[in-house]
């Protein structure tokens, strides 16, 4: 592994926080009161919960040792296809963080409230600019509840031409919210295989389209990384027997400023702000996943609406066809503001970020096609799809390949991920990625690539650089503990 | 995963094309999973079983079996009910890895129709069809 | 642009790597007539400086204490987080990470998750919490919905005195199914009212919220054994304050099967009501019928403790539409953030923060009364609690805002009948004299 990236560090364990402590110290520091002490009830009253007491030296240092266990995109790169880990820019802490926003209650009059106000209606228009749909809501809290969103919209749609649709139409390669959030609105998933080439052909969409489905959930570009050159055929075919579109548009980061989503004919679209917008993913979330719609679902979006008034902005429930509240207050706020300080960092640069994101996964498409073998042999959009075709003949897998690139100090890319293609390894550099940090990627993989043939027990016993080697999954789900 | 040849398919079994194999005992069918499926499902580290009394058509699905990352749902291959269920499993999925055919048992039904029971494969026409 | 590295010596490098001689050519494969037909018409880009001050103009239009006085709880809580917690939650390699999926290069995550699920069951007495739902109400809609997958029945009911707002949630996620959903009247003292209720076993899951959206606390044990009477009824407690059980006796205890709820409290800023933290937690038989990411503790090829996301196959991206939930990212960093805050407040600390949470809003109730207003509910309360005050008090709540003092929520415009009622809040963050003066504005 000659000038390779990972390198054997002090790793310091940790036990948990029950581990450490003694009764009686304290890690905040308690207000005084100034009021008298009043006693509820005993049959009310508990002795409280069973929680350790750590002084605030023991919380840092606990703390601090698990931060040094993870791989963050500032640790280094994460081609993780679909996710689009780009970098999470630091000024959009600041601005979160900022008192105004950060304290603000959510249910005061709006006259006390004009600055979130202000954002959310100019990010809502900043996101409509983006997409080319008019309407827009940023009350979901993540993708997947942009889409269950969608599929309410779907569902009051029908509902108000006196339909009741029983059907969505899902493409093979669909992420796998797209179906369960249609089962929560009692949808049956339809699958609709992807051609040859990889995308949708319009006559399997129209042989499976009819007047008992409620539309079709395209992804666009899809999970494939490529371009659904169909898509307005498709669209006009889903239109024509009443249905709406839904785009999932968590690939969003390939075509921003090149693609009109609405001239597409998509009729709801969701977007992935912890994706395409830069906001962090925090390790699971928090998220945002606002929905953009034409104005014909206007009236339907969730309540309630930022209105611009007079002097200034308003709260607005006057929307009598809503389909009501996803969420108990307005979405992710601390998250919408990261996008929008985001969008105002970048101004037309979003257009950049795009074409240099569709870069940066050609060049590696490019740089490995003759190490890996390509599910696609075409231009990609943001992300590109290998399998472990090749390497499987030395008997490692892409569960092996990646557990390696671990080793050479990067995260692996999404594996086994689109169903589609066996073995899949899905890598989405980013526009954030520079070359440089693509040639190391790029040397890496052909070094495994190597050792596959000639000593794959490097692939077998990796990660070996990590705290922990490879653990049994077998036994947690069998004997799950999910509490100490 | 294992070879075909590696696999084990007794003889006094029947075999369905969902690669279940069906026993008849005393006029009642022990129903579990095959070698080829276990070992195409890997550690299985979850089976959900319907209750007891419980009735099925044919073809009904009647349960699933879990590993880490995939799940498989389980289809009866004749009608009828459900009279006992193996609860060894719930603290030890792993016997449909380890003894698929005995320990690894997964239901017992009374056929409403006992004839169904022929329809299905023999182990060599089973086999058979796995080598396609 | 400082997050675009590339110099154009470098997009000439890779163009011709990839044997193409522009950028545009990447995107060939998209036909016209998909394309857009103008540039991006957004605002110039804004230097990091500009940006500040334009963000900085923004926050100062807003009302936060401590200039402005703020009573108001209803589901966004003002509790002090200490800095620990915001520098901790900080390092970048919290939250930049992704979804635990790779554990061995995300320990750090599925130990603090860990603990976070861990110190949740013990604050609620149940024996499984979840990774966290998107609020307080999603994860309302989603107890409920797994009521009616586990036993099979399609009706349930919920109290009228949930916060409103997370019945309009249910109510949205009910709209499209042939499930039942029936509201709970209330007592005269403030608590929910089961009596009206005749066929118990025909509910898949009752709900109540404790304390409830009047700040009452509801008597979960008299409610649990009503409800327990009915074999398979699922007893689903909510809440909105979950510092309120560093005092009080926790749902589990109590009969709760499922406890569902909003985070926020704990060590969460209020952020314009997002994002939050929906916790969920429930008795170990509902473990493999949960929604949520679940993170269990195991061992690697060497014997060395570790932690894996586990019983993946009840999420969406291996079952798909028969999956638990269709959630995938959810409130990770929250949790997080909940777990550091639970783990500085300590046992014996968060019992003397909820005594003084209750304590100061005891003063402030006892301040009301003696200054002549009413306690329309005799319920004991927590931290909340309602006041029914003269009629025409609108003007005079009118006068106070231009203080910039909030006198509370009124109620009447989710319980019309409740005309001049309104809801107020008082944490540790209020002082003797804003309550004083509170009293004193309120009084003239």
């Amino acid at each position: 592994m000659k000038n390779a990236l990972g390198m054997s560090g002090l790793i310091l364990d940790e036990p948990f926080l029950w581990e450490r402590g003694k009764k009686g110290r304290m890690g905040m520091s308690l207000p005084k009161s100034d009021v008298p002490e009043t006693q509820l009830s005993d049959d009310l009253v508990g002795a409280g919960p069973d929680f350790p007491d750590l002084s605030e030296v023991e919380v840092v240092r606990h703390y601090t040792h698990l931060s040094t266990w993870n791989f963050g995109v500032d640790t280094g790169m994460y081609p993780l296809g679909s996710c689009t880990m780009k970098y999470n820019p630091k000024t959009n802490e600041r601005q979160a963080s900022l008192p105004g926003f950060a304290q603000a209650h959510p249910l005061l009059p709006a006259s006390l409230s004009q600055g979130v106000l202000k954002i959310m209606h100019d990010l809502q228009n900043y996101l409509s600019e983006v997409t080319g749909l008019p309407a827009v809501s940023l009350q979901p809290a993540a993708g997947a509840h942009g889409e269950l969103t969608g599929m309410l919209l779907f569902y009051a749609w029908h509902q108000k031409n006196n339909q009741r649709r029983t059907k969505i139409l899902i493409p093979d390669t669909a992420h796998g919210t797209n179906p369960a959030s249609a089962a929560l609105c009692g949808f049956q998933s339809i699958p609709v295989a992807s051609n040859q080439a990889g995308v949708l052909a319009p006559q399997d969409v129209e042989t499976l389209m009819d007047e008992d489905t409620a539309g079709i959930m395209v992804t666009n570009p899809n999970t494939l990384g490529l371009f659904e050159t169909h898509i307005k055929e498709i669209a006009d075919i889903v239109h024509a027997k009443g249905g709406l579109v839904y785009a999932d548009g968590a690939n969003m980061n390939a075509v921003m400023g090149i693609v009109d989503m609405a001239q597409l004919g998509v009729d709801v679209l969701h977007l992935n702000l912890h994706k395409t917008f830069s906001t962090p993913h925090g390790g699971g979330g928090p998220g945002s996943g606002p929905v953009c719609v034409t104005k014909d679902l206007e009236p339907f979006l969730p309540v309630p609406r930022v209105a611009e008034i007079k002097d200034g902005f308003e709260l607005s429930d006057d929307f009598p066809e809503s389909i009501g509240k996803v969420h108990a207050f307005y979405g992710n706020f601390g998250i919408q503001i990261r996008a929008y300080a985001y969008i105002l960092s970048m101004g037309k640069d979003l257009k950049t970020a795009s074409q240099l994101a569709v870069l940066n996964a050609n060049y590696i498409k490019e740089s490995l096609r003759d190490t890996y073998h390509l599910a696609y042999d075409q231009t990609c959009m943001h992300e590109c799809v290998f399998t472990d075709k090749h390497q499987q003949e030395h008997k490692v897998s892409t569960l092996d390949i990646a557990k390696r690139l671990i080793d050479y100090g990067f995260h692996p890319p999404t594996i086994y991920f689109p169903l589609v293609v066996q073995g899949a390894l899905m890598m989405e550099p980013t526009e954030t990625e520079s070359k440089e940090d693509l040639d190391r990627f790029i040397t890496a993989l052909k070094a495994i690539s190597r050792e596959a043939e000639e000593n794959p027990e490097l692939l077998l016993q990796a990660p070996v650089r990590t705290k922990v080697r490879r653990l049994d999954e077998t036994a947690a789900a069998r004997k799950p503990c999910l509490a100490g | 995963m294992k070879e075909l040849s590696e696999l084990n398919f007794p003889d006094d079994v029947k075999y369905s094309d969902d690669h279940e194999w069906g026993k008849m005992d005393n006029g009642e069918v022990l129903i579990g999973i095959s070698d080829y499926a276990q070992d195409q499902l890997g550690d299985i580290v979850f089976v959900e079983l319907p209750g007891v009394g419980d009735t099925f058509e044919k073809g009904g699905e009647f349960g699933t079996v879990e590993s880490v990352k995939a799940v498989s749902e389980l289809f009866l291959p004749l009608g009828g009910e459900v009279v006992a269920i193996n609860e060894e499993l719930e603290d030890a999925p792993e016997l449909v890895n380890t003894d698929p055919y005995a320990g690894g048992w997964m239901i017992r039904v009374k056929p409403d129709d006992p004839a169904d029971f022929d329809q299905l494969m023999s182990k060599d026409v089973y086999v058979d069809s796995l080598k396609e | 642009m400082r997050y675009l590295p590339h110099t154009q010596a470098d997009i000439d490098s890779m163009l011709a790597k990839i044997g193409v001689d522009s950028l545009d050519a990447l995107f060939a494969s998209i036909p016209e007539d998909c394309r857009r037909q103008t540039e991006l018409n957004l605002p110039e880009a804004m230097t990091e400086w500009a940006l500040n001050s334009h963000m900085d103009r923004l926050a100062d239009q807003m009302a936060v204490c401590p200039e402005s006085r703020v009573f108001v709880g209803a589901g966004s809580y003002d509790h002090y987080i200490p800095e620990v917690v915001k520098q901790l939650l900080s390092r970048a390699e919290f939250y930049t990470a992704y979804t635990p999926y790779q554990p061995e290069i995300s320990q750090g995550t599925l130990q603090a998750i860990y603990e976070y699920q861990t110190l949740i069951t013990r604050l609620m007495g149940l024996d499984v919490a979840n990774a966290s739902m998107y609020d307080g109400a999603s994860g309302l809609a989603e107890a409920l919905l797994m009521a009616i997958r586990v036993t099979r029945r399609k009706k349930v009911a919920v109290s009228q005195l949930i916060h409103p707002l997370y019945r309009k949630v249910v109510q949205t996620y009910f709209a499209p199914t042939n499930f039942e959903l029936e509201e709970l009247p209330m007592t005269a003292a403030g608590r929910t009212d089961l009596s009206g209720i005749e066929d118990l076993d025909t509910y898949a899951g009752i709900a109540v919220q404790s304390p409830n959206y009047f700040g009452c606390i509801e008597d979960l044990q008299a409610l649990g054994n009503t409800i327990h009477s009915a074999k398979k009824t699922l007893f689903i407690v909510g809440f909105t304050e979950p510092l309120a059980y560093g005092l009080l006796k926790s749902p589990g205890s109590l009969g709760a099967d499922v406890a569902c709820g909003e985070g926020q409290s704990l060590g969460i800023p209020r952020s314009f009501g997002g994002p939050g933290l929906g916790v969920f937690a429930a008795r170990k038989n509902y473990m493999r019928a949960m929604p949520g990411r679940l993170v269990g503790k195991t061992q690697d090829i060497e014997g060395k403790r570790g932690f894996v996301l586990t019983l993946s196959t009840r999420e969406q991206h291996i079952r798909r539409e028969k999956a638990t939930s269709n959630i995938c990212s959810n409130q990770g960093l929250c949790a997080t953030a909940a777990a550091m805050y639970m783990a500085t407040v300590g046992g014996t600390g968060i019992r003397k923060l909820a005594q003084l949470n209750h304590d100061k809003a005891a003063y402030l109730q006892k301040a009301l009364v003696d200054a002549g207003f009413e306690i329309p509910f005799a319920s004991p309360v927590f931290n909340e609690f309602v006041i029914k005050f003269p009629p025409g008090f609108a003007a005079t709540y009118q006068k106070m805002l231009d203080k910039h003092i909030v006198a509370g929520l009124p109620l009447e415009k989710d319980y019309p009948e409740l005309s001049d009622h309104y809801v107020l809040c008082v944490t540790e963050t209020m002082d003797k004299p804003d309550m004083d003066l509170l009293v004193e504005e309120v009084a003239s």
